[in-house]
């Protein structure tokens, strides 16, 4: 192959589709006499349902049926299942009713649906339910809940605790007492809507005579959505199939399995018709599940020289009303296992409380515990330096793990795979002039202007993941990979697998991965997904891991087809299979590359089997599955620029460096837009989005008008920069970098306003660090 | 009581009975089948649902199908002649504009009201000029370098 | 999302307008639409039919009179942005066209929209009442003219009467030597004005002849800061001066408002601050 097609940044195969309009999502489909559904909510917090009364609404214009939570339950369907219990710490999983019966437990919770043959028909009659609620009392804040007085949402759930869970090692009581200096912090990692801009949405078909049903959704990963639905619908998981049409962002929301999927298909059953519900962006903001919510009691404990010898901290994890499909999993397992960042710490404990509130299921917002880790050391680490009047930088430095490539294990017990983060930081800092922009900073603060410097150094889980570990911490599923790759008889080639990517780019990167492997052109090579009666079992798009465990079963498989290939090369030549050699798509005896085969000589030999040698089948296809030894771990080193306006409290971005290491590069465009994406989204956290419940649980923030979404101009150009440190845990040393920049952007920033700030004597502002927030703690300072 | 409404979309002419209630964004979708313009919210903010009314930029969610009644609209569908993208098109493919593509058939709409009206914005023009819409996935920068290049070479 | 039902007239004339306001009760004027439909379709307004003056010839554009200019009531926010007419008589009214909303919005919404509506949270209004405009409305009696300090009541109300239609904005034109501003604190989510200040200063042989600032966000409605005017007006302006006169600003804000982004009290001090910030520039570009 004449150019180097693994690591360049060729145009994305997805992109014609989607450029003129012609790629369908979910609400672009009709079928015929599709009707549509509509949800009845609550607009209560937590309230008793007296009754439901559906008569009027049922005889309105166009309206198919109305229907309750016990219809659905008469029909067979079960609550909505969790399938992530962690164990050893008592985990309580209450039910989840897809439509409430008894009570209602957030305000957004579904207590009936109707049918219609238009949507706006169908909202109308939803209108005219009429339900008579009684108000019980509401509970919005973690730790209240768990305090006395607080109402209890589940009846087996005293304090409405979820779970307990702790993560320990070495020995911290001893670490703490042996430190010369302490810093605390009380943190609130606040609550986010994901916003993915495609709102969710379910078509359900049923055909009665086979007994299929065929769900076209949203969802991240349609195989789980598969198998669970398989638990509650009562339809057996070989006659569901379901399809990931293009779907418009996910982040992590579209992961769960929600009530709306076994509404459609309880309503295309009962009706004989396809149902289609969309939700609209309020119910978005409701009924689609929230992120983060900590609060976190933090403390790290150092010499003074500087090294640090402990942490430790207790968080109240807020899960909102119900278990979501993965919610346990976020604030324990993919959260206090990182609680080392790059840092050599010995000793660290957390416990973790999850805990039950009238608020909307929490659940994977992108980082997924992971930047709830990451800011709260990078926190910390910051107020260390401060208090030690040293540089930051510079106690960064002094505590890095050193450089490795055969993997490091932390006190929590996991094993980094490969890291250089002082690499990446010096990197870093030479990109940004550290030392210049400490200077400019001490000029500006001479004349009362604050400009910020903040850091953040990272290192982040992912890759989703070893099964066995998966298993061992109560996840429901496997985390493993598959893929087939086909060659038809004229050497074309189809690859089916089992991830579910609704952006990150795997249809041109595994298209590249092909050609690189196989030496055919990349236009020559379609990757399908998201159809589970097309493509091989499979986990999903989620938690960074297509590429880094998608890769390994599309090479495993790849590797197949070249044995394949080279047996009926060494047959069709009369040579012996280890004296054949494979370069750029031709195999040939060694020696002799001018009597080369191609690749798409085999495919069609191989395809007609005339000539096959005894024991090897015909057709070019193989199909592999790749469970990776551990999970990946990305690592970077992100520096801030902010300048304040100390009179309005207004934050301005003046920079943004970015150094991130995700190993091998396949497509270095695409992996720069995930950083790009990622950064956008953890500075939204840092200085202006937020989540807000009221004391009788309506959500105040309840739509974009005031919900603050980033903007194109809040933003200057970020500059990115790589190291390369490959990972040993797959074939192609593939990390992830889908989440990177979400976790390392938050507290960069935020590090840096309170760097702005601190000869203010400003030592901490909650986030978002809105304009109001920072002028508070500017004046508070001040008194 | 349904009305009346003769609207042209990408050049081709229509005329259908609508409710009033109709909003212009599900006429489009739904009455025309043409789906490329997508609904990404209910109060406005997100301009997934951004068509060109009579060569303006506007939100098809905060307008009423009947209001549209005698207009010339254009859609994502009407962007590409005869098979061959428009440079919009091909600058947001080239610098990797997208990722997802739901908010951008919208983000394109507004960008070509921008640069026909602006052939060669700045940089914070061009961000200033997007603040209708928004995108989730890219952070926004591949976005502005296509607006840039793209308007380069409608200017060639 | 999705309005509930209603009537719809699509009107040709003033006339049948103001006859149909008067004929069905419940009944709304649509303009733009950008204040009215989102709150149909969130369902929180319902009105039983609507009267849509889009069509209407003759209301909208922009026609300079004498040392007025006359802004028809459906001219576009993006045409009074655009227009060379306003950016030469009076620029502060372009300026605050200019940062309403976003492009698309700006395509759309209406002068006469916007003032009728009333948000205490929307642009035009603090700019109308800096400037001192006039506001003209036609009902079946005849034609009425409100000046825009009578103009505006509480949050969401205005003078306009049952029946009465907002048909054009007399603003008067800049007075030699005069520069104004609009300066507004931005919320991040909606584009609205959180806090936003106008401001229209005339000099004279190095001082302030007239100074005339609003301020809109903070309050119900907005408001004339009017010590804030004393307090510079007749005075040189320079850093002292100006900054004296920002801090008066918020006197003018008997209630501020408070919501999950900005509290009554921030808003008071935003109101100091862009209010000595909208001066200084006014200032400068009087001088320019």
């Amino acid at each position: 192959m004449a150019a180097r097609i693994f690591g360049s940044g060729i145009k994305r195969r997805e992109d014609p589709r989607l450029l003129t309009g012609q790629a369908k999502y979910t609400d672009d489909l009709a079928l015929p006499r599709m009707a549509h559904l509509a949800v009845v909510r609550s607009p209560y917090a937590h309230a008793k349902i007296k009754s439901i009364r559906t008569k009027k609404a049922s005889q309105m214009l166009g309206v198919l049926g109305v229907f309750t939570g016990k219809d659905m339950v008469e029909a067979g369907f079960r609550p909505i299942p969790c399938a992530w219990v962690v164990p050893n710490s008592e985990t309580k999983t209450p039910p989840y009713p897809p439509i409430a019966t008894d009570v209602v437990r957030y305000v957004g919770n579904a207590v009936a649906i109707v049918v219609g043959t238009d949507r706006y028909r169908a909202r109308d009659a939803a209108d005219a339910v009429e339900v008579d609620y009684e108000p019980l009392s509401v509970v919005v804040d973690a730790f209240k809940a768990t305090q006395e007085g607080a109402p209890q949402l589940h009846a087996d759930v005293p304090k409405n605790i979820c779970f307990h869970w702790k993560v320990s090692g070495g020995d911290v009581e001893a670490a703490f007492k042996s430190a010369d200096v302490v810093v605390k912090e009380r943190i609130v990692n606040q609550r986010l809507i994901p916003n993915a801009m495609e709102p969710r949405a379910a078509l359900a078909q049923y055909a009665p005579a086979t007994g299929k049903v065929t769900l076209w959704a949203t969802t991240q990963n349609p195989h789980i959505a598969r198998f669970l639905l398989s638990l509650d619908t009562g339809t057996p998981e070989h006659k569901i199939r379901v399809i990931a049409p293009e779907v418009g962002g996910g982040f992590g929301s579209k992961i769960p399995h929600y009530p709306e999927d076994s509404m459609v298909i309880f309503a295309a059953k009962r009706l004989n018709v396809p149902v289609k519900w969309t939700e609209t962006r309020s119910e978005n903001y409701r009924g689609t599940i929230h992120g983060r919510d900590h609060l976190q009691e933090v403390e790290l404990a150092a010499k003074k020289d500087g090294k640090i010898v402990g942490l430790r901290g207790k968080v109240w994890a807020n899960l909102g009303a119900y278990l979501s499909t993965a919610s346990t999993g976020i604030p324990t397992i993919l959260h206090g296992l990182m609680l080392s960042g790059v840092y050599d710490i010995a000793n660290i404990h957390e416990d973790v409380w999850g805990v039950f509130t009238n608020t909307t299921p929490v659940d994977a917002y992108r980082g997924a515990g992971r930047p709830e880790a990451t800011f709260l050391v990078e926190r910390l680490v910051d107020m260390l330096a401060a208090k030690l009047k040293r540089d930051p930088a510079e106690l960064r430095k002094k505590n890095f793990i050193p450089p490795f490539e055969d993997g490091h294990t932390v006190a929590t017990g996991i094993v980094y795979d490969t890291g250089n983060y002082a690499g990446a930081f010096e990197k870093a800092l030479k990109i940004a002039d550290y030392t210049g922009l400490r200077k400019k900073q001490a000029e500006k603060r001479n004349k009362e202007e604050y400009l910020g410097i903040g850091i953040s150094t990272y290192a982040e889980i992912c890759g989703l993941g070893p099964s066995q570990v998966a298993g061992a911490v109560g996840f429901g599923g496997g985390l493993w990979e598959s893929a087939i790759v086909r060659f038809h008889p004229s050497g074309k080639v189809q690859v089916f697998v089992g991830i579910s990517p609704h952006g990150q780019g795997e249809e041109t990167t595994f298209a590249q991965i092909v050609a690189s492997e196989l030496g055919v052109s990349v236009d020559d090579v379609e990757i399908l997904h998201g159809d589970t009666d097309q493509t091989p079992m499979g986990w999903g798009t989620y938690g960074s891991r297509s590429t880094a465990v998608g890769s390994g079963a599309l090479m495993g498989a790849i590797g197949k087809i070249k044995e394949k290939a080279k047996t009926l090369t060494a047959h069709l030549l009369e040579a012996a299979a280890e004296d054949i050699d494979y370069a750029d798509g031709k195999f040939f005896v060694r020696g002799s590359p001018e009597k080369a085969k191609t690749i798409q000589d085999m495919a069609l030999m191989a395809n007609v089997a005339w000539n096959m040698p005894k024991d090897l089948e015909p057709g070019l296809e193989a199909s592999a599955f790749f469970d990776p030894p551990n999970f990946v771990y990305p690592f970077g080193a992100h520096i801030a620029v902010v300048a304040v306006d100390a009179e309005t409290g207004e934050v301005r971005l003046e920079r943004y460096i970015a150094v991130d290491d995700c190993g091998k590069v396949i497509n270095p465009m695409i992996v720069e837009g995930q950083i790009h994406g990622g950064i956008v989204q953890g500075i939204g956290q840092a200085l202006w989005e937020r989540a807000v419940y009221d004391e009788s649980g309506q959500l105040l923030t309840g739509s974009m008008t005031d919900y603050a979404v980033p903007k194109a101009d809040f933003f200057p150009n970020f500059e990115l920069a790589m190291t390369e440190t490959p990972t040993k845990v797959n074939p192609l040393g593939v990390k992830g970098i889908g989440e990177t920049g979400t976790i390392a952007s938050t507290p960069a920033v935020y590090n840096a306003v309170l760097d702005a700030l601190s000869p203010l004597g400003v030592k901490t502002i909650d986030m978002p660090l809105t304009p109001e927030r920072v002028w508070r703690a500017i004046r508070e300072a001040r008194r | 009581m349904n009305h009346s409404v003769s609207i042209t979309v990408n050049g081709v002419s229509h005329r259908d009975e609508v409710e009033p209630r109709l909003l212009l964004v599900h006429y489009v979708r739904e009455t025309l089948g043409l789906t490329g313009t997508k609904v990404g919210c209910d109060t406005g903010q997100c301009g997934a649902c951004t068509v060109l009314m009579d060569g303006q930029a506007v939100k098809a969610c905060m307008v009423l199908a009947v209001q549209a009644d005698g207009s010339q609209l254009t859609t994502i569908e009407g962007l590409a002649e005869n098979g061959k993208l428009h440079p919009l098109q091909e600058a947001f493919w080239e610098k990797h504009g997208l990722q997802c593509g739901y908010c951008t058939p919208g983000m394109i709409l507004t960008a070509c009201h921008l640069l026909e009206r602006n052939p060669n914005p700045t940089e914070a023009q061009i961000r200033h000029g997007l603040e209708g819409n928004l995108c989730r996935c890219t952070g926004y920068q591949n976005i502005v370098a296509a607006v840039k290049e793209a308007g380069k070479r409608m200017r060639a | 999302m999705y309005p509930a039902e209603f009537e719809y007239f699509r009107v040709k004339t003033l006339a049948e307008a103001a006859q149909l306001l008067r004929k069905h009760k419940g009944s709304h004027l649509l303009a733009g639409g950008h204040s009215l439909l989102p709150a149909m379709k969130l369902r929180v307004s319902q009105p039983k039919s609507l009267i849509d003056i889009g069509g209407l010839r003759g209301l909208s554009g922009i026609q300079a009179k004498g040392k007025t200019l006359v802004v028809g009531a459906m001219t576009t926010h993006a045409a009074v942005a655009s227009s060379p007419i306003v950016a030469k008589s009076c620029p502060l009214l372009a300026e605050t066209a200019s940062q309403i909303g976003d492009i698309q919005v700006r395509n759309r919404g209406t002068i006469g929209g916007s003032l009728a509506h009333a948000d205490p949270a929307a642009d035009y209004p603090t700019a109308i009442l800096a400037l001192n405009a006039t506001i003209v409305v036609r009902s079946a009696k005849g034609e009425r003219k409100i000046p825009a300090e009578r103009f505006f009541l509480d949050l969401f109300t205005t003078a306009l009467k049952p029946g009465e239609i907002l048909t054009s904005v007399v603003v008067p034109a800049y007075a030699k030597r005069t520069g104004g501003a609009y300066v507004k604190h931005r919320h991040p989510a909606s584009s609205y004005a959180v806090v936003g200040v106008a401001a229209l200063v005339e000099l004279s042989d190095g001082v302030c002849k007239r100074v005339s600032l609003a301020v809109g966000g903070a309050g119900a409605t907005p408001v004339r800061a009017s010590e804030a005017e004393a307090t510079l007006a007749g005075r040189k302006p320079d850093a002292e001066s100006l900054e004296a006169a920002g801090a008066k600003a918020a006197s003018a804000v008997a209630d501020p408002l408070s919501d999950t982004y900005a509290s009554g009290e921030y808003r008071l001090h935003l109101a100091t601050v862009l209010a000595k910030r909208a001066l200084t520039q006014a200032v400068a570009r009087a001088k320019g």
